[in-house]
């Protein structure tokens, strides 16, 4: 069996967070492949519901970042 | 790509950059730039103005077929011209300045040796209806017959030989040119179409009518000149004399195998050499030469000379021939005679002159003259109308070059005589370019066109370049070449010849050589870009602002630094390098000589500042205090705590808002400051160590070793300020910044002309940026009239509803050249995305923010009747709002777009693993397109703006920013809380230059009292406010009656004051003041023997960790003008650092000119200040001499810290913040210095920080002009993204209103229903937290509403 690649869902904040990963990329840094994005204009905006549903449909991880 | 390779000037000249280039990381606008200097002297030196300079930067790189692609843009003889040119263009070459030239021609080979002309492309060519007939396939006509076939005109080349090439095949010998080289080049022009009849003759086998008559539109006669010229001398009829012509013709035809004997040949050119080791190699006994003139006069280059000798022949230099000696008519030697050179004639020619009586002979078999030749024109005919010169040449038009016979053309030798194939070509290029014109109708010019001058702004010959010697070239070993016709010149190794070709200096800047066109796929680098030139624009203009900077001091002319001879001492602005990210060692300190971490750097202030002696300076640049404690700081963090930065000073000027506490804190954090001059730097050893020798200030000398050295250099005004006070006639003043007054900072001395920066003197960022605001505040006022009327509103289509449509997504998958098709399967990501659900239309593009890909999508979108658009490529950060415009234009709310960031968020940081990024791609993609099916159009929000301006404060700031408000048409309310406008300004009497600051503020008091559009509140309190940017309500109580004023805008200038102190006996005694206090009572100052000022009292303290900034310049002032007035009182000014920036520098120089005594105190042993019976006592303790002094005094002058008002209630009305000495925080120190966060809001004067009369106007003035950018215009967008509440579902809880930090929610009172809460979209800044917060899930927010969000996350799961 393959080994186990986690699914991670990411909030991040627009004016922080996702700025920090859009230079991650313009440093070309590496990282592993396994974070989906979902942009917020602010990490505030994470209703907790968000975190719960994202488990629920199978993500293994969450990140709030903000 | 560039090949070029160029100090960069951004970097200090501590790296390099391309001759391509982007000027720095954040340049404006973001592109590159090409430096194009100009044409290098090689390729000007070149007869055919070969691009040297390009195709040696190829070789360089190894690029051997681009380095022939340049070539063949001038010529299709590469390997032929790499082999015989004598390389005029090496005659100019600069790197003879360092040592020798380079061996360009050698490189030009090398190239040639490594491409196979078949695989180099043949261009497209448009076919025209035209035909020429070229005579002769020499070079001059087959480089006419190339450009004319690449031209789209049918040529064909007739020659009378047997086979095609001229003199290049017939006169030049194969072991400097093998048959191979020629055949190849000759061979290769066919594919151009090119037909080349041999073994034709014009003029025997066809004639040039019939040539006419079949159809030739023209005809170039490029025959050459085959005829050998006689000797003219007894004897020459003899068997055995063949002209070199013919002998090497039959040579090269196959006709002559074997000379025997020994052969003599007359002459010294090329084919006198030529002959010479022909008939050596064809079996000669001897070979020699004879030649009228000396070694240096010869044609041939030396290094043919030279192997020639090497061969064996003997060259008679001096010697004329005089007569042939026959033996029964066959040759048997000749009579020669001495000859000497004349002084040089009007030519510059030496003339030889026989010697009388000098003859003698030399035995001989053979005689080949070879001293020159003519054309052949018996081919024209009796009837020919083509006229000739007296030297039997053909007679042309030199410029285009056309006979007298219409349609027919000549160059080359058939109009020179003998020259050389380069000189051959370019007659074939003229040829071509005037044949073409002809041919088009064009009208051809009648007189000699002369080529632009060389120019000679070239790049720099760098100082230390190192010498590197010319490329030898290896020759075969002369045994084993006498006997045959192998190329004597062998190939020389690849390695060489790239370290060769590195040699060059890249004179031109660009070399042309169009790689970078080549490179960028997105073509916004065109050869019409490469051709661009400098334009002269006029722009009508209703005022003008100069902002020419500074030009850092250069400090290689003071000889005690060393900076040039020691690498280890470099600038603070080299140093900014060193630590910048983006810097020459990716921000890694390393010391210049080694590459090591440094690990004690010394700093040393005031280089070129405060200097009348060696750099004439004696101003204080301001800010170099400052930076160098930054440098040290950000130096400590980049190397570590063990790292020793060493400051070493005159006075620590930290003057600035803030400036004190990260003095204090640099101290704390181990910056260790030492008040002292630099006495002298040494290199200590090889490894660039230094030492430096100081004085300490109790007398110590100390030698102490430092890595580096940082020298901190002053500031001067840049170059192109003189150039520009010319132009616009505008006064320097001494110091050749632009001259200016207190009053008004940033007029120049002609109206409509205004500066800002350090132009007009030394200053910081903070006070240029609002310089520059109030430089553009005050352009404003002159133009407000025009306000507007330039501007071209941008019209986008009607926005087309999708009301009840099903969504039909467009989906572009961007390649972003090669950063996200090198990584992810694009292709594939399309495929996946069309088989999403809503996906109506997939296409991938290779740049999709370009041009024409925007003007695609619009079509598509229309096309395809598309209404969700998703763009996968970089970040949303940057190009959403490009997209958003994109379709707009297609007729689309904007917010029904949204990008799937696969570049930055994937394929940069999952370039290892290909199939990964793809995957994620896919993923991003599909989470994207769930999204925008469920996108919704939202309605674009602006608000109306009250174009009105409150200024609270009346003093100098508030005044002048109302003045210049109003002055701009925008009504104005000044609230002052005293009975009287003038604040602070009021006790000041003069400013430091003199100027009667009284009449000033009366002036402004009137100005404000009359201007039609400002009304005054006097005895009023701003006592709440509300609102937002375009639509403050603030309300005011005069008197204890209260009233609300509407406004767009508002300026906060409330001032502050200097502090009461008990200090040193203030309040005790009448004989201790403070500020303006003493200077009031000239009755005290007549009758005061001795006055001692006190700096820094309550200032620079624990309790007020701040400078309070115009106190010294203050004291010194007033020190002055009682010294003035008279010079018998003692007068003494107790310091800590003394801080009279810029040119108040000179002001202290004058108090101690003057004898006012300057005595530094420190914080832990204060001056203490005693009454006595005549007067006061002051002792201190003089850090200098060491000892306690005691100083009589009949007054004592404070000058005690500037201390805030009482900010802090209209901070909390209007939410803006105070710092902790409640001095108003602006938004940024540097770069919005008079802004707040909140939008409409703006500070100047006293309120923001200490600071004296000019930089209060000018800030005054630049939050007029920042007020004005929301008063200019009757309503402004903000963003639409804010939050909804369902008043149905929303239960009054007020959660949200609690979480708002902008205000953006209140409760209201719905009748019925009690509070319910409400948007105020203009304040919501569409953070969402309300809508998180919410328990009843009332609130929604736009954009980002639940269910699209959740949509997003389903995809990704």
């Amino acid at each position: 069996m393959a080994e186990f690649e986690p699914k991670i869902v990411a909030f991040l904040c627009n004016w922080c967070a996702y700025a920090g990963a859009d230079l991650a990329g313009v440093s070309r840094m590496q990282y592993p492949s396994n974070l989906r994005t979902v942009r917020v204009m602010c990490s505030g905006r994470v209703d907790p519901s968000f975190v719960v549903k994202a488990l629920k449909e199978g993500c293994d991880g969450v990140l709030v970042a903000g | 790509m560039c090949p070029v390779e160029r100090p960069s000037e951004y970097d200090m000249s501590l790296a390099n950059r391309k001759a391509t280039y982007k000027p720095y990381a954040q340049a404006i606008p973001s592109g590159f730039v090409i430096e194009k200097l100009d044409t290098a002297p090689c390729r000007m030196g070149c007869p055919a103005h070969l691009n040297v300079q390009g195709y040696v930067a190829m070789v360089k790189q190894g690029k051997y077929k681009e380095a022939i692609e340049i070539i063949m843009q001038d010529l299709p003889f590469p390997g032929i011209l790499g082999r015989v040119c004598p390389h005029k263009c090496e005659a100019g070459c600069r790197r003879m300045e360092v040592d020798s030239a380079v061996s360009i021609r050698e490189l030009k080979r090398v190239a040639a040796d490594h491409v196979d002309l078949n695989d180099l492309p043949v261009p497209a060519i448009t076919p025209k209806n035209k035909k020429v007939a070229v005579i002769g396939s020499g070079p001059a006509g087959l480089t006419a017959a190339y450009f004319l076939a690449l031209d789209g005109f049918k040529v064909s080349v007739y020659e009378s030989m047997p086979e095609a090439g001229g003199m290049m095949r017939y006169g030049i010998p194969e072991h400097r040119l093998p048959r191979t080289v020629l055949d190849a080049e000759i061979n290769n022009l066919k594919r151009f179409g090119i037909e080349i009849h041999t073994n034709t003759a014009i003029g025997k086998d066809i004639s040039l009518k019939e040539l006419k008559d079949h159809g030739a539109d023209a005809i170039f006669i490029a025959v050459g000149a085959w005829r050998s010229l006689k000797l003219r001398i007894p004897g020459e009829e003899a068997d055995g004399v063949t002209d070199v012509t013919t002998f090497l013709r039959e040579v090269h035809l196959g006709n002559l195998h074997k000379v025997n004997g020994k052969v003599i040949v007359i002459g010294g050119g090329h084919s006198a050499l030529d002959g010479a080791r022909v008939a050596l190699r064809l079996g000669a006994e001897e070979a020699h030469i004879i030649y009228r003139r000396s070694r240096s006069e010869m044609l041939a280059e030396p290094e043919e000379v030279e192997e020639a000798e090497k061969e064996g022949i003997k060259i008679h230099f001096l010697t004329a021939p005089v007569k042939v000696l026959n033996e029964k008519g066959r040759v048997a030697g000749i009579e020669c005679i001495r000859t000497e050179l004349t002084e040089p004639d009007s030519t510059g020619r030496r003339k030889p002159v026989p010697i009388e009586g000098s003859n003698f002979t030399i035995d001989a078999n053979h005689i080949i003259p070879a001293i020159g030749q003519e054309p052949d024109l018996s081919f024209l005919g009796k009837d020919s109308i083509v006229e000739t010169t007296t030297w039997n040449n053909v007679k042309v038009n030199q410029e285009t070059l056309q006979t007298n016979d219409d349609g027919i053309f000549a160059g080359g030798d058939v109009i020179t005589g003998p020259a050389t194939v380069i000189e051959a070509v370019e007659a074939g290029q003229r040829a071509a370019k005037y044949i073409g014109l002809y041919l088009q109708g064009e009208k051809l010019p009648k007189e000699w066109q002369d080529e632009p001058a060389m120019g000679d702004n070239w790049v720099p010959v760098p100082e230390n370049e190192p010498v590197q010697e010319r490329m030898k070239i290896p020759t075969l070993d002369v045994q084993k070449r006498i006997t045959n016709f192998e190329e004597v010149a062998l190939a020389v190794d690849v390695k060489d010849a790239q370290a060769e070709a590195a040699r060059c200096l890249d004179c031109g800047g660009c070399c042309e050589c169009y790689q970078c066109v080549s490179a960028c796929t997105a073509k916004a680098v065109t050869i019409e870009t490469h051709a661009e030139q400098e334009r002269i624009v006029s722009i009508h203009v209703g005022s003008v602002i100069l902002t020419p900077g500074l030009k850092p001091f250069n400090p290689d002319k003071l000889d005690n630094y060393q900076h040039k001879q020691y690498r280890n001492v470099v600038t603070s602005i080299e140093f900014e390098r060193i630590l910048s990210a983006g810097g020459p060692s990716a921000g890694h300190v390393l010391r210049p000589s080694d590459n090591k971490e440094p690990e004690k750097i010394a700093w040393l202030q005031c280089v070129g500042s405060r200097d009348s002696n060696k750099s004439a300076n004696e101003y204080c640049s301001g800010v170099c205090c400052m930076y160098a404690i930054k440098e040290s700081v950000i130096a400590k963090e980049h190397i570590g705590e063990h790292f020793e930065p060493t400051i070493f000073f005159m006075d620590m000027r930290t003057h600035g808002k803030d400036f004190e506490k990260y003095y204090e804190r640099a101290k704390k954090d181990g910056v260790r400051f030492i008040r002292s001059r630099v006495h002298s730097i040494t290199e200590k050893d090889e490894s660039g160590t230094l030492d430096l020798r100081y004085v300490t200030e109790a007398g110590e000398i100390v030698n102490e070793q430092f890595d580096m050295v940082v020298l901190s250099v002053g500031m001067e005004p840049s170059d192109s300020v003189k150039d520009l006070a010319e132009t616009f006639g505008i006064e320097l003043n001494e110091y050749k910044f632009v001259k200016t007054n207190e009053m008004t900072p940033v007029n120049t001395s002609r109206p409509g002309v205004f500066v800002a920066g350090v132009a007009q003197g030394c200053k910081d960022i903070p006070q240029s940026v609002m310089e520059a605001s109030a430089a553009a505040c005050i352009a404003g006022i002159g133009l407000s009239s025009a306000r507007g009327t330039q501007v071209q509103a941008k019209k986008f289509p009607a926005e087309t509803s999708i009301e009840g449509q099903d969504a039909r997504i467009g989906v572009f998958v961007c390649n972003c050249g090669v950063n996200i098709g090198g990584v992810a399967d694009v292709p594939s990501v399309v495929e996946y995305a069309k088989n999403l659900p809503g996906v109506a239309y997939v296409e991938q593009n290779l740049f999709s923010c370009s041009q024409d890909t925007q003007e695609k999508i619009v079509g598509v979108i229309k096309e395809k009747k598309l209404n969700r658009i998703v763009v996968a490529a970089c970040t949303p950060r940057t190009h959403e709002p490009l997209f958003q415009e994109t379709i707009r234009n297609a007729g689309l709310n904007p917010y029904l777009f949204e990008m799937a960031n696969i570049r930055n968020q994937c394929t940069w940081v999952h370039s290892n693993n290909k199939e990964l990024a793809t995957q994620k791609a896919k993923d991003l993609v599909k989470m994207a397109v769930s999204r925008a099916s469920l996108l919704e159009s939202i309605p674009a929000l602006s608000v109306d703006v009250d174009r009105t301006a409150l200024v609270v404060g009346g003093g100098v700031a508030g005044m002048t920013a109302a003045i210049s408000l109003a002055d701009q048409g925008f009504p104005t309310t000044i609230v002052e809380k005293t009975s009287a406008l003038g604040g602070a300004a009021k006790d000041v009497v003069k400013t430091w230059k003199g100027e009667d600051v009284q009449a000033f503020v009366s002036s402004l008091v009137e100005q404000v009292e009359k201007h039609p559009d400002i009304s005054i509140l006097l005895n009023s309190e701003v006592t709440a406010a509300s609102g937002f940017v375009g639509n403050f309500e603030t309300t005011v109580t005069t008197n204890g009656s209260t009233k609300t004023i509407k406004h767009g805008a508002g300026v906060i200038a409330t001032g502050a004051h200097a502090t009461e102190t008990d200090e040193y006996l203030y309040g005790k005694s009448p004989r201790v003041t403070k500020w303006h206090e003493l200077e009031k009572d000239p009755e005290k100052l007549k009758s005061a023997e001795s006055i001692v000022f006190i700096q820094c009292v309550g200032s620079r303290t624990e309790e007020r960790p701040y400078c309070s900034r115009i106190c010294c310049t203050s004291s010194i002032s007033q020190a002055v003008a009682i010294k003035q007035e008279n010079p018998d009182t003692g007068v003494y000014i107790l310091y800590r650092d003394i801080r009279a920036y810029a040119e108040r520098e000179v002001l202290y120089k004058k108090a101690r000119e003057l004898g006012v005594i300057f005595i530094r105190y420190s914080l832990d042993n204060k001056p203490v200040v005693e009454e006595t019976k005549d007067g006061l006592s002051v002792k201190v303790f003089d850090p200098i001499l060491q000892q306690l002094l005691e100083i009589e005094a009949d007054y004592v002058n404070l000058a005690t810290a500037i201390e805030a008002n009482h900010n802090e209630a209209i901070s909390a009305f209007y939410k803006i913040p105070v710092n902790e000495e409640k001095f108003f925080m602006e938004a940024h120190a540097k770069l919005r210095p008079v802004d707040f966060a909140t939008d409409g809001l703006y500070v100047c004067g006293l309120a923001h920080y200490p600071k004296p009369l000019d930089e209060s106007i000018s800030q005054a003035m630049a939050a007029a002009g920042r007020a004005a950018t929301v008063l200019g215009k009757s309503s402004i967008q903000v963003s639409p993204l804010v939050s909804k509440v369902n008043e149905e579902k929303c239960i009054g809880c007020g959660l949200c209103a609690e979480v708002c930090a902008f205000s953006a929610i209140t409760l209201e009172e719905v009748e019925g229903k009690g509070k319910r809460a409400k948007n105020i979209p203009a304040s919501c800044k569409g953070c969402g937290l309300c809508a998180a917060s919410c328990p009843q899930k009332a609130i929604m927010m736009l954009h980002f509403k639940d269910e699209q969000i959740i949509a997003s996350i389903c995809a990704a799961a």
